[in-house]
Parts: C-alpha cells; structure tokens; sequence
C-alpha cells in the first residue's frame, strides 16, 4: 500500500483534495450514522443482557465475605499452619470481628456464605456474634470454644481459611456435584446429594426429545402449509398461530385439565373402554405430560421456520426428479428434504434452546420427573437467594449451550441455517 | 346530552385535579404483599381505615411472590422501593441477619395490647424470633382430605396420610423438603417435641426420607398454593398439604367436600418488617404501630382465616365480614396444641443440604 501510494501519482477530486481523503471524509459520515443507528440496540443489549449475565457470572466466582467482614481474623489466619486449632492471637481477632459484625449487623453474611460449605456454620457464627457481643476481656481462646461445638474442629478453621481468599471455585464445585473434604482436598459430592449433573443430563435428554417431536410433528403440517392454495393454508396458518398467541400459563393450564386423571382424555378413553375407570392413565405431573405440553407450547417456532422455507422451494424440482425417473420417495428424501435442511436446522436450535431454559410449564405439569436444571436455578434465585450458585449454574448452562452450538456449527454449518 | 358530557368533562378535570394536589402533598407508603384475598384483607382491616385517618398517607400495595430476592436486590443496589413488607419469620430472619431489615425495639415502639400488656408479653409466645419482625397473623399448612373418598372411613392422625391400604388415593403435597420430613417423622410414631431432635441425626434424616418414600409414588408435587385444593376438587388428589386459609375458602366459600386434618398441622407466623434503608422509615414506623394493634388485628380476621398474632386480639375475633360464619373454630390457633412450630435455625443450617438431598430423592 505505501509502496504504491509513494510511487503513484496521487489522484485528486475536484476540489483539490486527495480523493482517498475526500472519499473517507464521504464514508465516515455514512459510519456515523450506521453507528449512532445501531447504537439504542446495542445500549440496550449491554445494559439488559450483557451487564447481567457478566455480573452474574462474577458472582459466581466471587468471595468477598470472609475477607471484608472479618479482616481481623483474615490477617491472623495468613500464618497459620492449619494443623491444628489456632492459637489465642486468632481468637482475639475473631472476636473482634464478631463484635464488629454483630454492631454493623452484616455478620450473617459470613454465615450465610460458609453454610454453603458446611451446613451448620451459619447459626454457629451468628449464635457467636450474639454472644461475643457480650465478651469484655480475654483470654477468649476457652469461652469461645465453649460458644459452639464446632469451633473445636479442625474442620471449621479449614474452611474459614479458605475462604478468606477473594475469589472461589466453590460454587462451581457444588454445581458440578464435588465439594471439598475434611482435609481440603477435592471430592465427590456424598451419593444423596448429587443432582445437578442428573439434572444437566436430564434438561438436555429432555430437550432433545422435545426438538425430534417438534420435527416430527411439524414436517408434515409446514408442507402441507406450504403446498396447499393460500385461501387453505391461511386458515391452517391460524390454527397454527393461535397458540402460539395464547398465554404461557393459559396453555399449560389447559393441558392440565386434558390429561389429568379424571380429564378430558382419560374420560374418552373409560368411555370408549380403552382403560377400565379404576385404571386411569397417569398423563400429566410426570416426564409425559412435561414433554406433551412442552412440545405442544414450542411447535410453531419449528413450523414457522420450516414453512418459510418449504415455501421458496418451487415445485418444478421435484416434478423434474419425477420425470428423470426418481420415484416418489426417492424424490422426496433426495431432492425435497435435503433442501428444508436449513429450516429444520432453524427450527430445531430454536426449539432446544427455548426447551432448555423452561421453567413455569415443567414447574407445574412436571411432578418428580419433570424437574430440569432451570427450576433449580429459578430456585437458588428466588428462595434460598445463593446467587453465586445460581450464577454458576447458569454459567455452565450457557458454556454448554455455546459447546453444542458449536458443534452443530461444526457438523451443519450456521451459514446453513434459514429462517425464511 | 351535550351538556351533560360537558358537565362530566368538567368533573373529571376537577378530579384530576384534586387528584394531583393531594398526590403532590401525600406522602406515598409502598407497602409488599401476598396479593389476592390475603391483600384484600389487609386493604380492609389496615390501609382504608389508616388512610381515612390521615387523608395526607397514600398506601400502595404492592403484591410479589414472597422470598427475599427483590429485597435484596433493592439493599445492594441502594435503591429501596419498598417501605414495608409482608414476609414469613424465615425470611424476615435471613434478612435480618444480612442487615436489609431495620431493627425494632417493640416495647418501645409498638402499640400496647388492649389490657395495657407490653406488646413483648401480648405476641403470642414463640412468635417473636427476630428483632426485626412484627407478628401479624399465625396461619398453619395443613392437610385436608376429601370427605367422600373412603365412604364411612375418615383419617384422624398423621400416620394415615400414611397409609395407603386403608386411605388409598393421591397425596398432593409441596415440592419442598420442609414439612415433609417432619410429617414423615411423626406418622413414624416420633413425638412433637422429639422431631428436631431425630432430624438433626443422620439416622432420623434416612428415617424421614425411608418413610416418605414408602407413599412417593402416589404423591402429586405441588410449587404454587393454588394447585392443591383444585387437585382435590378435580379428584386428582384425596389428601393435600396447603394453607389454612385457602382450604378454609375451598371449605366454606366454594362449598367443596374437604375437611380439615388439624394433626401435625405446621404452625407459621406472617408478619412485617421495615426495610432499613427505606425512604419513609419514620412514617411508616406510625402506621406499623397502628396497624399491629390489638383491634386491627382482630379486623383481619374478619376476612381471612388467619389467627391474630396477639393475645388480646384473639377475644375480639367475631363473624366473616360477608359470610357471617363464626371464625373462631376456623383458626389454627385453636388447634395449635396438635401443631408444632418450624425449628427456623435448624432450617438456617441444614436448608441447603436438605434441598439438594431431596431433589436428589426424586430423581431416584
């Protein structure tokens, strides 16, 4: 480039200026303006989209309690070898903490945050805030371990220390079901209380079924959507429309009524004798009845993409693969399908990804086997406000749905993704 | 015709107003609740009175889900919203301990009982479990059953929800691992007092889960406190756990075939707290006293069926306000010696632990 521009003639506009100058002075106007047009979206995504899921995500690896509330205590620990209880300095600084914890009323932070740790931990740090409220004079080795049993075990000074750290992988621990043992050292989680990995299994398993459903079912309905008359395929287009017009809840509620146990499909099947009355089918508050209503409340995100496709497809090629000799189903499977592959690819990343994030129609049809990752989320955040394990949960959530973009990307291609 | 439009025009431009004038000097309270007909009854009992009391006080009511989510999202973003708020002692507990709610020295502060008691001796005992928390009603959740399930046959105990050979039939209770375990516990034959202390064992947490396990698979899960007594109406479900007052409208409202099973009911207590960092701590801190005195809290119960939470409110309970029933024998309070009260602290402790097991125990 600087070779040519020394050695050319420099080209000039009409005014006199280099015309390399004068047509960026021409081109950054029209930047400006793409950008300032671009702009409201982009503050809009920062702020609603980017901001919280990055803030959330610090959250996750942030540990900020021990540390802030308690430096006293913070500082002792730094030296101590961790091999037995610490000695009367630490209890000193600790109680001076709890004191201060206890007048500032923030020390049920650090016991709310340890109790994630090792349950117990919170009402013995509260339990001794309350009571070091009342200490005058040292030396406080002996009444603080009189305080709570737990302040006599090794356990309880490993764990403080470690969190005395700014940041953690705890949570990210806890939600790949491992914790630390006594010693310190990473392990897995007791068999009882491992669930999030089953429930990851779980979510995905679920919403596979649901996108293979949804291909199934909508295949058929977007081709005869796209190759019927429009004064016919507008009606249907209603039909297929309307629910997805219809309120979320509204919806789920509707199924509940048709395939509860004295329901509306249960009641056909007693009348025309399919089940005897006292042996009713169970179809709802179980994995069928989530798997029924989530298919149903996602069908028309894969045949709306899939009809937008089926549509641009013109007639001639199959009537050309027909008279070369295919016969109907070879023309179909070889000519027609693999031109809707962009739609069903469409469709299918919509429907996984919407099914993954569900939470209300699995909450209230799903029973014990309806129960995905996102419900445990939604509870972290609402009920027992551990927000750093929420924020790791969905981390790994939005980690492994990026993965499994990719490898659709790798195996498909994005560029080969239509929606119309 | 045109006159008359003319004249609305006129009055409806008045009223706004008059609307905006008294908007411009009325201080705005936002008080938080359940919404539904537990709101109605505090509107009723508390805001419409107060504010026909001092006509410069506007009281919004807000509704949410419960939990502390929003609350403590409002404290850490130093913008607080809410001026009072509605919660479960759990709760206002939690959130005492993290410092969102401002303390209350309710001697002081709040509003003696009629017979002159301090207020610390007039709350019910047991009620009192945080500083930061004022009682207002005791609810309970509770087991009702449908009376025509069995024909002749009705459960009087804990163990028979239990009992599938002689009560077959669906039980709807809530997905959540409080209260089950403790019911399991005493339909094993584990007295009241004792619960807390199996529970607080790894053998009386296998205990709990074993037993609960014995009827999983005719359970129906529940989250939303709707559900339970539309399960049983629709004959989903022949036992389900819910609030009192809910079954209590199922009951006498609705006129549904349930009754009542009062054992091993759960005994919880509702209340309100100040959040600390509110903008009208001190306004509001005025209403709180007048709202939580002994005649308003017997008001509420004229529209719910929920036990006040002071002694000398309870003589003073009469009739539903439209229904005319007699409320007292719908209270839990009454029944409260065939109840027991969450161990709060031992939930604090083991919550999350118990959470994840029993998540665990139903993907099992």
């Amino acid at each position: 480039m600087a070779d040519q521009q020394s050695g050319g003639e420099l080209v000039l506009a009409a005014d006199g200026t280099p015309l390399k100058a004068s047509l960026n002075k021409a081109m950054r106007k029209n930047r400006i303006r793409a950008l300032l047009l671009v702009t409201p979206l982009f503050l809009f995504i920062l702020f609603s989209f980017l901001l919280p899921i990055l803030s959330m995500t610090f959250r996750s690896v942030d540990n900020w309690h021990v540390g802030t509330l308690m430096p006293e205590t913070t500082a002792a620990l730094k030296n101590w070898d961790g091999k037995d209880i610490p000695d009367e300095p630490v209890f000193v600084a600790l109680v001076a903490d709890l004191q201060a914890g206890a007048k500032s009323r923030e020390i049920g932070k650090v016991g709310t945050r340890l109790n994630y740790e090792k349950s117990g931990m919170r009402s013995m740090i509260t339990g001794s805030a309350r009571k070091a409220a009342k200490l005058k004079e040292g030396p406080y080795k002996e009444k603080v371990l009189k305080m709570n049993k737990r302040w006599k075990e090794l356990e309880t000074w490993t764990v403080i220390k470690r969190n005395t750290a700014p940041y953690t992988i705890g949570y990210y621990l806890n939600a790949l079901d491992m914790k630390y043992d006594k010693g310190g050292e990473i392990v897995m989680q007791a068999e009882n209380r491992q669930i999030y990995g089953k429930l990851f299994l779980r979510t995905f398993a679920i919403s596979l079924t649901i996108t293979l459903i949804c291909v199934m079912l909508a295949y058929p309905i977007s081709y005869l959507l796209a190759t019927l008359p429009l004064r016919y395929s507008n009606l249907l287009m209603i039909f297929v429309l309307l629910p997805f017009w219809t309120s979320l809840l509204v919806r789920t509620t509707a199924w509940i009524a048709m395939l509860q146990s004295q329901g509306v499909l249960n009641d056909l099947f007693v009348f025309f004798g399919l089940v005897s009355d006292d042996n009713r089918l169970q179809l709802i508050h179980n994995l069928t009845g989530t798997i029924i209503a989530m298919t149903h409340i996602l069908l028309p995100f894969m045949v709306l993409p899939l009809y937008s496709v089926m549509k641009t497809i013109p007639p001639s090629y199959m009537r050309a693969a027909l008279s070369l000799g295919a016969n109907p189903t070879v023309a179909f499977i070889r000519v027609y399908v693999p031109q809707t592959l962009s739609g069903i690819g469409a469709g299918s990343i919509l429907v996984f990804i919407l099914s993954i994030g569900y939470y209300i129609t699995p909450a209230l049809v799903g029973g014990t086997g309806g129960t995905l990752i996102s419900n445990q989320i939604a509870y972290h955040m609402q009920s027992s406000l551990n927000w750093g394990l929420a924020g790791a949960l969905g981390a790994l959530l939005l980690l492994s749905v990026l993965a499994l973009y990719m490898l659709y990307n790798k195996i498909v291609g994005i560029d080969n993704m239509r929606l119309g | 015709m045109k006159k008359m439009l003319k004249n609305s025009v006129f009055a409806v431009a008045g009223l706004a107003i008059a609307g905006m004038a008294s908007t411009a000097k009325a201080t705005d309270l936002n008080v938080v609740s359940w919404g539904g007909a537990y709101t109605a009854s505090q509107m009723n009992a508390y805001h419409k009175p107060y504010m026909k009391l001092h006509p410069d006080i506007k009281i919004n009511s807000i509704d949410y889900s419960g939990g502390l989510a929003e609350m403590r999202a409002q404290t850490e973003a130093g913008n607080v919203t809410w001026d009072l708020l509605d919660l479960v002692l759990s709760d206002a507990i939690t959130g005492c301990d993290e410092g969102m709610f401002r303390p209350i020295n309710i001697d002081k502060e709040m509003a003696k009982g009629s017979d002159g008691s301090l207020p610390s001796k007039d709350f019910l005992e047991g009620t009192l479990l945080s500083e930061c928390f004022i009682p207002q009603i005791i609810y309970s959740t509770v087991f009702a059953y449908r009376s025509d399930a069995w024909g002749g046959k009705k459960p009087t105990k804990m163990a028979d929800v239990f009992d599938l050979k002689n009560f077959p039939g669906k039980r709807a209770l809530q997905k959540k691992a409080i209260n089950n375990l403790e019911w399991a516990l005493i339909a094993d034959g584990v007295p009241l007092a004792k619960v807390y202390d199996v529970l607080d064992t790894d053998a009386g947490k296998d205990r709990a889960f074993a037993k609960l396990a014995t009827i999983k698979d005719d359970v129906i899960w529940w989250t939303e406190g709707a559900v339970p007594p539309q399960l049983m109406a629709d004959g989903e479900a022949v036992f389900g756990t819910g609030y009192n007052g809910r079954w209590f409208s199922a009951i006498a409202q609705e006129k549904q075939p349930f009754a009542m099973l009062w054992d091993g009911q759960v005994l919880d207590i509702d209340g309100w707290a100040v959040p600390a960092k509110g903008k009208n701590v001190d306004t509001v801190m005025t209403y709180l006293k007048w709202a939580t005195d002994t005649q308003r809290l017997a008001d509420q119960a004229k529209y719910i069926s929920y036990g006040p939470a002071r002694k000398s409110s309870g003589p003073l309970v009469g009739k539903h306000a439209t229904l005319g029933i007699d409320m007292a024998p719908h209270m839990p309070t009454k029944y409260a010696d065939q109840g027991f009260l969450t161990n709060f602290s031992w939930w604090a402790d083991n919550g999350d632990e118990m959470n994840e097991r029993f998540a665990a125990w139903l993907l099992q």
